[in-house]
Order: C-alpha cells, then sequence, then structure tokens
C-alpha cells in the first residue's frame, strides 16, 4: 500500500504552550529547510502562516470567480426571459428594462460569491476529512482547545527521524510524539 | 492593535472580557453548556411553553391551508394584512445578527465576538419565520416554486421588474448566506466539542459536524479569508435586503408607501428592532447561563448606544414623512398623513408607535439606564412592539384608505391571524432554547482571540 519509503510514521510532532513559542518554531524549522509541515492552533494564528512562508489563499479569486460568475449568470438569466423566452409589455417599458434587473443581479453576485466561498475553503482544505494521522497522538485533543502543535512530516526530503527528533527537542517543547500514519 | 483586555487608561471603557480567564476557561464555559448530560429545569420549562405556542402556529397554519386565507382578515381593499406586517417584522429582527457578525467584524469591534454566533442563530431563526408569511399568503403555498426560475411545464417565468420577485431572491439568498455564515463559524467549535466530549456518540456526532476540522494553520489561512469574505459579501447583502422589502411599498403609487426615503429608513428600523431582539434574548441568556463574564455591561451599553442612534434614525424617517407629506402639497400624502395616520381610526396605534419608537428610546442617552438591565430589557421589549406597529401602520392605513373614499374600508384581524403571529414567536423560542442546549452559544475560538495570550510577542517580520 505505502509507496513512501517511511512507511509507519507520518511525521514528528512538537507540542507548545504558546502562540509565540509555536511561531518561533515554525520559523526555526522553516530556516532548517523543512518545507512538509504543518502547525495546529486552537484559533487562527496568522504569525505561523507567515513564518512558514505560506503563498496567498485562493480564496479571493474563487470568491471572485464565483461573485462574477453569478452576477452576469443572474442578470443574462433576467434579459433572456424579459427579451426572448416570455417578452411582456409592463407598463410600456423596453423588453430590455436592465435598471429593474440590478436588485437580481446583486442578490446572485452575493449568492454565487458566498456559496463559492464555502465550497471553495471545504474544497481547497480537503474537507470533510473522515480521517488523519495526526489524531494518533493522543495530545492532541488539546489542538482544538489550548495547545499549539507542530509536525514536521516524513515525506519532507530533509526529514531524519532522528536529526528531525533532534531539532524539534532543541525548540524546547512540552513534548516529541511520533506519530503513526 | 487593540485588544479586548483591561487597559491602563482611566477613561478607557470596561473590558469586552472579564479578568482573569485563559484558554481552557473560556473554552470549558462555553462548551460545559453543551456537554452536560443534564437538562435544566428553567430550560425544559422554558421550551415546553415554547414548544406549546409552536403548537398554536401548528394549528393555525393547518387551518389557513385547509380554509384558504379567507380565514384571516385580509380583504380588499386591505390584502396585505398580518401576513406582510409580520413577514417585514421578522426580517428586521434578522438584521441585528448580520450586521453583528459581518459589519463589526470588517470594523474591527472585538465586542462583537462573544455574541456573534448568537445574534447569527437569532437571523436564521427570524428568516424562517418570515419565510412562512408570504409563502403562507399565497393561498397555496405547494405552488411556491412558480416564484424560481425553472422551466415549468405552462411556460411561466417570473416577471423580473417586480418587487415582490426581488424580494424571492433577496430573502432566499439572505437565508442561504446567513446559514452559511452562521455554519462555517461553528466548524471549529464543532471540532473542539468532539474532542472535548467523552460520550461516544456525541464525539461521533460532533466529529461528523466538525468535517474532520483539526486546526492546521494552513486552513486556517483559507478559514480566514473566506471568514472575512462572508462577512465582505454579507455587509451589502443586509443593506439590500431591507432595502427590497422596502421596495415593495416604495414602487407602488398608494400614498404613504411613494417615497425614496423608504429604502435607509427601512434598514435603520430593521437594525434598530434587531438590537432589541438581541438584547431581549441577551439579558435573560446571560443571566440563566451565568455569562456575565462574556456578555458584559460593556456589550448591553454598546447595544443600547446603537438602539438610541437607529431610533434617531427612524425617527427621523417618520419626521421625513410627515415633512414630504406636506411639503409634496399632493392632497392624497396630505390626507394621509395628517388626516389618516395622524387622527384617523388607526391614530391609537400611529401615537403608539411614536411612543414605543421615538420618546422611550430617549431614556437610553443616561448611562444609568443602559447599565441597568431590567430596565434595558423592558425598553426592548417596548421597542419591538413599536417597530412592529410601525409596519402595520405602514401596511393597513395606507391600503385601507387610498385615492377613492368609495372603496375605502378597514382591517380587523381574525384569531387565526393572532395565531398564526404568536405561533411563529413560538416557533423561534423553541428554536432558540434548542439553540442555547445543544451549540456552542458563543464563538469559543474568537472568544479565546479576546486573551491577551493569543498574540504573538514580537510580531513576524
Amino acid at each position: 500500500m505505502e509507496a513512501t519509503p517511511t512507511t509507519g510514521i507520518y511525521g514528528l510532532m512538537a507540542e507548545f504552550d504558546t502562540p509565540t513559542q509555536i511561531t518561533e518554531a515554525a520559523e526555526k524549522a522553516y530556516a532548517a529547510g523543512y518545507r512538509k509541515m504543518d502547525a495546529y492552533t486552537p484559533f487562527p494564528v496568522e504569525e505561523v502562516c507567515h513564518a512558514m512562508q505560506m503563498p496567498k489563499s485562493k480564496m479571493s479569486l474563487i470568491v471572485l470567480t464565483g461573485g462574477i460568475l453569478g452576477g452576469i449568470g443572474g442578470f443574462l438569466l433576467q434579459v433572456w426571459t424579459a427579451c426572448v423566452y416570455y417578452p411582456l409589455n409592463i407598463g410600456g417599458r423596453p423588453n430590455f428594462s436592465w435598471p429593474s434587473f440590478i436588485p437580481i443581479t446583486f442578490e446572485c453576485t452575493v449568492l454565487l460569491g458566498a456559496l463559492s466561498a464555502v465550497l471553495g475553503m471545504i474544497f481547497l482544505n480537503d474537507l470533510p476529512l473522515p480521517y488523519h494521522p495526526v489524531f494518533n497522538n493522543p495530545r492532541f485533543n488539546r489542538a482544538s482547545q489550548d495547545k499549539f502543535f507542530l509536525c514536521i512530516e516524513a515525506d519532507d526530503p530533509k526529514f531524519n527521524a532522528a536529526d528531525t527528533r533532534k531539532f524539534l527537542e532543541s525548540l524546547h517543547p512540552v513534548e516529541v510524539a511520533e506519530i503513526e500514519k | 492593535m487593540a485588544n479586548g483586555s483591561a487597559s491602563a487608561h482611566p477613561l478607557a471603557p470596561n473590558p469586552v472580557l472579564d479578568p482573569g480567564h485563559n484558554f481552557n476557561s473560556i473554552g470549558d464555559k462555553i462548551n460545559a453548556v453543551v456537554l452536560t448530560p443534564k437538562f435544566r429545569p428553567g430550560w425544559v420549562l422554558g421550551l415546553l411553553i415554547s414548544f406549546g405556542l409552536l403548537n398554536v402556529l401548528l394549528v393555525s397554519v393547518a387551518w389557513t391551508i385547509f380554509r384558504g386565507v379567507g380565514v384571516w382578515g385580509i380583504n380588499i381593499p386591505v390584502g396585505w394584512g398580518f401576513a406582510i406586517v409580520n413577514f417585514v417584522w421578522w426580517i428586521g429582527i434578522g438584521h441585528a445578527g448580520t450586521l453583528i457578525s459581518a459589519i463589526l467584524l470588517l470594523l474591527n469591534q472585538k465586542w462583537r465576538n462573544s455574541i456573534n454566533r448568537f445574534a447569527e442563530a437569532m437571523t436564521l431563526f427570524a428568516v424562517a419565520c418570515a419565510g412562512l408569511f408570504p409563502l403562507l399568503h399565497m393561498g397555496r403555498p405547494w405552488f411556491f416554486y412558480w416564484m424560481m426560475p425553472i422551466p415549468l411545464p405552462q411556460a411561466l417565468l417570473p416577471q423580473f421588474r417586480s418587487p415582490l420577485v426581488w424580494d424571492v431572491f433577496a430573502v432566499s439568498t439572505y437565508a442561504t448566506v446567513s446559514a452559511l455564515f452562521w455554519l462555517v463559524g461553528l466548524i471549529p467549535d464543532f471540532a473542539t466539542l468532539r474532542d472535548k466530549a467523552v460520550n461516544p456518540i456525541v464525539k461521533r456526532l460532533f466529529g461528523v459536524l466538525s468535517l474532520g476540522w483539526r486546526g492546521a494553520a494552513s486552513h486556517w489561512h483559507n478559514y480566514e479569508m473566506t471568514y472575512l469574505l462572508l462577512a465582505g459579501l454579507s455587509t451589502p447583502l443586509v443593506v439590500s435586503v431591507h432595502t427590497v422589502v422596502s421596495f415593495d411599498f416604495s414602487v407602488g403609487v398608494i400614498p404613504g408607501w411613494h417615497a425614496t426615503i423608504f429604502p435607509p429608513y427601512f434598514v435603520a428600523g430593521a437594525i434598530y428592532s434587531g438590537f432589541a431582539m438581541v438584547l431581549t434574548l441577551a439579558i435573560p441568556t446571560r443571566a440563566a447561563y451565568n455569562m456575565k463574564d462574556f456578555i458584559t455591561d460593556r456589550h448591553l451599553d454598546n447595544m443600547a448606544k446603537i438602539m438610541l442612534a437607529t431610533s434617531l434614525m427612524v425617527s427621523y424617517g417618520y419626521g421625513s414623512e410627515v415633512f414630504f407629506a406636506w411639503y409634496s402639497a399632493s392632497n392624497w400624502e396630505k390626507y394621509m398623513m395628517f388626516d389618516n395616520r395622524m387622527s384617523g381610526p388607526y391614530m391609537f396605534f400611529y401615537w403608539s408607535l411614536i411612543f414605543c419608537n421615538f420618546i422611550v428610546p430617549q431614556l437610553l442617552w443616561s448611562k444609568k439606564v443602559r447599565t441597568n438591565t431590567v430596565i434595558l430589557f423592558i425598553i426592548s421589549i417596548i421597542v419591538n412592539i413599536g417597530m412592529w406597529l410601525e409596519r402595520f401602520i405602514i401596511v393597513v392605513t395606507s391600503l385601507s384608505r387610498d385615492f377613492l373614499p368609495s372603496s375605502w374600508g378597514m382591517y380587523y384581524p381574525t384569531v387565526w391571524d393572532f395565531g398564526v403571529y404568536f405561533g411563529t414567536i413560538g416557533l423561534f423560542l423553541t428554536l432558540m432554547f434548542l439553540f442555547v442546549r445543544f451549540v456552542p452559544i458563543m464563538s469559543a475560538f474568537e472568544m479565546k482571540l479576546l486573551l491577551p495570550e493569543s498574540k504573538v510577542k514580537g510580531g513576524h517580520h
């Protein structure tokens, strides 16, 4: 089943107490050349993302696209209905009475924008995910409460069970745990 | 960057989070309400009473559908009656939730973090109640899909130049986006509940609801952006919804409706009534669950100030209506304002609305009133009533006496009108009771961000 050479373990996980410690740890790990790693925090800590040099989130582009498609789609739906499919004379207005199509165009923009935001986030974050190895750490339930974890994954080209453990221990964590796949 | 902790400045306002809390104490306190296996007697009693009212709704709706809308007091000329009054009232109440969750987020108002979840839930349930009224008012609600732009055998599509169709789009978009915003905010808190739950069934349930959220920095990165973008989309949306609702009236030519002041005046009124409802619900909830350290007097004070400001805005709207009626020199507009609303058969309700929405809220200028929960609670109820009366006056006085005296007619609601109205209050309260028990009533991860220790010391590069 396993294609990767380091079968058996997903990575090494270090536990920290504060957002400052996890940010410093992520900075040092990045500086040491590790790339395949992630931090786990109970609330968003922007500085960690900066420390790991994460690229800008694609969310804004997804939502912009969704919003534009929704707006164009909503407007064309009304134009097609009013001019092509079922022209009606309403108070002598022209068939293409575009100002009265603006409210629905706006609502469709927001609707598609919001739907693409939520679906895009779920898709980009690879959710829903029924199983993930990080939960194999018995202390990981604190990651959603009050503890901060840094996991260097075994897929990382620089990963070496002994050296990486030594490196993580040099960051003064509460503990370093080996995470099974 | 300002955070929620107490400041040393002597003029600094009260903290938005009482001192002495840490990450665990915040999470424990919020989640304990959900995770405890016990049911408090007060909660059970409240739920039973609300559920009783909900049954009034079921009976009234069943009778309305069985016999038709003729069981209501609506007739020609007053074809809108309670249904539209209640629809606008409920939709307006919802607006505070979106304002708190979206606009205050964009304005970086940290105090919103403890009331946004609660207010968003209120929005969702209020919109659910609001949606019932136009559906029932159609008479044959099972044909509701005729309002949607879908290819039907009879080849009918909506008439997109009508504000009533705009309303369908605005309200359904609003309901969808509010639900999405609420659910996205809940994902990390469901993950916390999953990690804290002891009962395996509860653990599994919250595990499914949290979608397997694990708090990865790479996920938070997208999540934060999503949350911000949803707030950015909701902000113009919430303004547009009540604007479109006001178009239902102002696009018509009926005296008293045909006014350009309507959109801003409706939006201000919506926020006004919404904050009143947040206070009506938050004051008893924070007392019952002993959450005074999370919803502090500062929150009540801030909400009371917003109520005062929006009260002055709607009062300006009432003043504008009077001015326009006089300045237009139109006989019908003048008659509507001076001879019908102010001194006609419904004058009692007009002057009650002025009393509830303009006179009573002036008490909020006093800090003593704003920090006295009992008085604040009573004022919030009065404002709720006042805002209902405002919609009653707009809908009923204008329709009952339009241009031609021979077509005038009075409107009298029937017991079924009241049954559906009070029934929706039962639906709303039932949902609120279920919400406070089974869903964390505050966003725990956002509350943790109020703590000074959530900040990275030294900053980043």
